[in-house]
């Protein structure tokens, strides 16, 4: 398959781990930060070919993780009423609020919908005039200018019954805490590839100057990951650290104009809490002014109030690439995908299911017998 | 150590209702299975946990199977629901090295139901059945509420001659078998999936629905030695290796590579972001044979129309006993684990 196939092919790989292993001197800590890219590591393996001096740690680009547990128990809430059609992208439905999840709601007679996108939901407000549809707007930057264009066309239309429940967030201010802990040990970003693809990469600029580490736009393929880490690696030999582009292919340094300006249309820059991190300023999106009449809150009035996350949990840790997950007591125990405690355990591209899932159950203390050396390490 | 008092931010989950994945094959049947139906009916045959039950009957060996077909829609490129549900079952008794001879059908009608789309379900089940070679011997008829039903559910039961002396199962499985798919992957549950999404693709991606006992039969008669066959419907080769390698307690390490999968579903599923070995299908199976046997069965069964991208995929192991490993494209190494819920699109 063209654009795929040519990024997953081993001999490519090989060479690229080779200069990888050839160029680095010191040991690194990179981060992707897309979940997307965690997924592509550890479904392909990809450490296996890295040398050991190189450490990824995965960070909080996973909108499944980072969403707060009040907002999962807010749509959960509006879901059950029995008017709604509530729709959402398919991997948001596992995840637990504060006691169940949308897929438990739903098996107890919710009208809970997976779509593929919002405009899908607003093509049921259109054939459901006595219901009301209300979608949940999860997501980074890639898919705002999706959910702005589905607000923006409903107003357009003077579509009533269709709101969303917004739950955006932006990677530039997570980028930017995770570097301000005293805790950080980031030398160097694998910045999201599909995020950029819509806002270009001139924001991460500024962060890489103030916080000197290189940030090096990558895509998804597991040849993508591996340029991008070499990418990276030789900036930090070479004391550099430079904003560069590995995602040519998809990614222009202003982005794309058209859905930056759909996304302004619509949304304003607020402050968000993140899962498992807490309140980061300037870090997420809500409707402005002229679109409130679709925001989900202000039409349900559901208030699930603040639900506070015991400080024992290690998910915020996992989120900022301060513990791997297995080095949580409960990982693959009282954690797993089917009874998950904590929502990096639900999507596939939550670093502890992505462990769960990919890397073998270390927990088990079979790991000894997993095979873990490559060919050529 | 100090005790860690480790507390997450997510109360455990009561597991007080079904919910749509303990029907995906996966983890949750399994457990399903496992806590509610084992211990109420326990006994040999159905310890056995294989696609049906072998029974010996005055010296006579049988193979008995039944399986639900609730798949929406009801017709779907490749196929209709009747279709599946000869077929599905007609596998079953396959994968027991059984011909399948007589099949029951049990029908529950939904209220509003049109007549039209009944005689085509059962004219699809009538050419299905001659196609298999079985006869539908029996059967029985309910119609329930508007709303109470999705058209059409269908049960069948199927009884079968088992025509080897093998002891075909996961409990034959030895190291060092080799491992064959008959065919290339994910086709059926793409196709239900697209029409379902209304996504439409260039080639449109027909259903894999077909019978497969007369590959299986002409293996038996060449004398191929098989220690486990499997058809591969809900769940996918994931699911039903994970199951062989912990009935079978050995490891079981996969090819990505050696996986065949059409260009047609491997975009879909890339665009879906589902992954094809979970993905399901209707007439494909999974052959263990013995290594020294692995060449012939693939000659055999690449004669077969249905089987024609038969592709040895793997083998077994005595390392990493219940675990099945996959080498990925580019060469690193990951456990492959039964599906676990749903396989829920992912947000981007």
């Amino acid at each position: 398959m063209k654009f795929l196939d040519e990024y997953r092919e081993s001999s490519a790989a090989a060479q690229v781990a080779r200069f990888i292993r050839r160029i680095v001197r010191r040991p690194w800590t990179l981060m992707e930060v897309c979940g997307g890219q965690t997924h592509t590591i550890v479904k392909s393996g990809l450490m296996d070919l890295l040398p050991p001096e190189i450490t990824l740690v995965h960070g909080p680009g996973c909108p499944v993780c980072v969403t707060p547990v009040e907002l999962i128990d807010k749509a959960i809430a509006i879901a059950a009423r029995p008017e709604t059609i509530f729709c959402s992208f398919g991997d948001m439905l596992r995840v637990p609020g504060s006691s169940k999840s949308l897929l438990e709601v739903k098996a107890s007679g919710a009208d809970v919908r997976i779509v593929y996108s919002p405009l899908d939901a607003l093509k049921l407000a259109r054939a459901n005039p006595a219901r009301e549809v209300v979608f949940f707007a999860v997501g980074f930057e890639t898919t705002a200018p999706a959910n702005a264009m589905a607000v923006w066309q409903a107003e357009r239309e003077g579509i009533r019954n269709f709101s969303v429940l917004v739950a955006h967030v932006l990677v530039p201010p997570a980028m930017e805490a995770i570097l301000g802990s005293p805790h950080c040990r980031i030398h160097g970003f694998l910045a999201a590839g599909h995020v950029c693809t819509v806002m270009g990469w001139e924001e991460y600029t500024p962060i890489s100057r103030r916080w000197h580490v290189p940030i090096v736009v990558t895509g998804f393929e597991p040849l993508d990951l591996l340029e991008g880490v070499q990418m990276a690696v030789t900036q930090l030999e070479e004391g550099r650290a430079e904003v560069e582009n590995q995602y040519r292919r998809a990614v222009r340094r202003e982005g794309n104009r058209p859905a930056q300006e759909r996304i302004a249309e619509v949304f304003e820059v607020a402050p968000r809490k993140w899962r498992g991190i807490g309140e980061i300023p300037s870090s997420g999106l809500r409707l402005r002014e002229r679109y409130r009449a679709f925001d989900a809150e202000g039409k349900f009035h559901v208030d699930a109030g603040a639900v506070e996350e015991p400080s024992e949990c290690i998910a915020g840790l996992v989120l900022q690439g301060l513990k791997k997950p297995f080095e949580c007591p409960a990982f693959g125990t009282r954690c797993t995908p089917e009874t998950p405690l904590g929502a990096p355990m639900v999507s596939s591209e939550g670093a502890c299911a992505a462990y769960y899932l990919y890397g073998g159950r270390r927990h088990e203390g079979n790991e000894s017998e997993l095979p873990s050396a490559a060919p050529g390490r | 150590m100090k005790e860690m008092n480790l507390s997450c931010p997510v109360p455990p989950r009561a597991d007080d209702f079904i919910v749509l994945a303990h029907g995906g094959g996966g983890k949750l049947t399994n457990q399903l299975i496992e806590r509610v139906f084992l211990p109420a009916f326990a006994c040999t045959p159905l310890e056995a946990r294989h696609d049906g039950a072998v029974l010996n009957c005055n010296g006579l060996r049988l193979a008995f199977t039944t399986d639900s077909y609730v798949v929406r829609p009801l017709v779907f490129p490749g196929g209709t629901i009747g279709d599946l549900a000869v077929n599905g079952t007609v596998n079953d008794l396959a994968m027991c090295g059984a011909r399948p001879l007589y099949l029951s059908a049990g029908f529950i009608l939904e209220e509003g139901l049109s007549m039209e789309a009944l005689r085509a379900i059962v004219e699809s089940m009538r050419t299905a059945a001659n196609r298999a070679g079985v006869q539908l011997v029996t059967g029985d008829t309910k119609v329930v509420d508007k709303g109470k039903g999705d058209g059409v559910f269908i049960n069948t039961a199927g009884i079968g001659a088992v025509e080897t002396s093998l002891e075909i199962g996961p409990a034959a499985v030895r190291a060092g078998d080799a491992i064959i798919v008959s065919g290339d992957l994910g086709a059926h549950g793409v196709a239900i999936l697209s029409v379902r999404e209304g996504l439409e693709f260039e080639a449109p991606i027909e259903s894999d629905t077909a019978p497969l006992w007369a590959p299986v039969e002409a293996l038996l008669h060449a004398g191929i030695e098989f220690h486990c066959l499997r058809d591969l419907t809900r769940g996918g080769l994931a699911s039903a290796v994970n199951e062989i390698a912990a009935a079978a307690r050995l490891g079981i390490e996969i090819s990505e590579t050696a996986v065949p999968v059409g260009e047609a579903v491997r975009g879909a599923c890339e665009i879906l972001g589902l992954d094809p070995l979970y993905v399901a299908n209707e007439g494909r199976f999974v052959a263990f044979v013995h290594e020294r046997d692995a060449d012939r069965t693939l000659e055999l069964m690449r004669g077969f129309p249905v089987c024609k991208d038969a592709a040895r995929i793997g083998r077994a192991v005595e390392s990493h006993s219940g675990t099945v490993t996959l080498e990925s494209r580019i060469g690193g190494h990951r456990v492959l684990d039964m599906l676990s819920g749903e396989q829920l699109p992912r947000i981007c």
